[in-house]
């Protein structure tokens, strides 16, 4: 494998793992891995789920637009990559489904993996939908 | 009884844990980009993780390629935080949903059909998208949002 700005180092796994962690623990904090809790945003019952999105997303952009401006290079090398959204059909019909999907089960890709974590064993059907849902779509995806 | 405040009107199960999630959610995603430089929005690893199994081009491109391994490190990440969660805060039990099991099916796969589909979910979009200022992402989440609280509200009247 050449060396890229994905390669995984070993330091690079561990900062990963730890981050991946954060992600499902804090989840698990707020409620996000209870599909009642998520449904019962949906259903304007409480707007917890605004709080969770917000507190993430702010901390997201300081890092976003922070981080490359204070320190040039990430601290374990490689370079700040960005992932530029597109505004095409795809993803206006891909969230359209995603939101029937999410709406329906009240989970989502990372509360589906915090399943196994939590051992909510029903939402792991959840989980089996989201593997197979990925799968469908790239076997159907035009290359 | 005293009147419902707001804040209690807007959320009766409380408002700081809610907060302070988020915190730690966006806390773990700038943590992978000051370190890495990698922006860990979460359903890629769905499409990503079936170059190792299917040679079809789609599968194959690059950007899965270059990404799949720490992606998979990353989803394991999300499993271990939840699981330490569980020992540490929640008595070590079990989690259970009361949701139909069809519904986490059916869902879930429309979900992770339509995640790959319009390139990302509520933590992609959602959280590093609205957090990089993306328009397109900000899209996304509004389109989202009005499928899932349609869908949502639906299935309470079913």
């Amino acid at each position: 494998m050449t060396m890229n700005a994905h390669t995984l180092t070993l330091p690079k796994a561990i900062v990963t793992l730890l981050a991946g962690g954060l992600f499902g623990f804090g989840l698990s904090v707020a409620t996000m891995i209870q599909p009642e809790v998520v449904l019962g945003f949906l259903q304007f019952k409480d707007w917890g789920l605004m709080l969770v999105m917000g507190g993430a997303a702010g901390l997201a952009m300081l890092a976003y637009k922070g981080f490359p401006r204070w320190f040039g290079r990430p601290l374990l090398g490689g370079q700040f990559l960005t992932q530029p959204a597109q505004w095409n059909r795809q993803t206006v019909i891909g969230s359209a489904i995603f939101g029937v999907g999410w709406g329906l089960s009240g989970v989502c890709p990372g509360p589906a993996l915090a399943a196994l974590g939590t051992g909510n064993t029903e939402v792991l059907w959840a989980l089996a939908g989201v593997v197979l849902g990925g799968l469908a779509h790239g076997l159907t995806a035009r290359d | 009884m005293p009147p419902m405040t707001l804040i209690e009107t807007l959320f009766p199960l409380g408002w700081q844990h809610y907060l302070l999630g988020g915190l730690t959610i966006g806390a773990g995603v700038a943590l992978l980009y000051l370190f890495n430089g990698w922006v860990g929005g979460m359903s890629t690893v769905f499409s990503s993780s079936w170059s190792f199994v299917f040679k079809r081009p789609f599968f194959q491109q690059e950007r899965f390629l270059n990404s799949r391994h720490w992606r998979l490190v990353y989803a394991a990440g999300v499993v271990l935080g939840a699981l330490v969660w569980r020992f540490a805060m929640a008595g070590g039990e079990a989690q259970h949903t009361s949701v139909p099991v069809w519904q986490l099916l059916v869902g879930g796969f429309l979900a992770g059909y339509g995640a790959r589909l319009g390139n990302g979910c509520t933590s992609g979009h959602g959280i590093c998208g609205l957090g990089s200022l993306q328009l397109p992402s900000l899209g996304a989440v509004l389109t989202f949002m009005a499928t899932a609280f349609l869908t949502a509200n639906l299935m309470r009247l079913a």
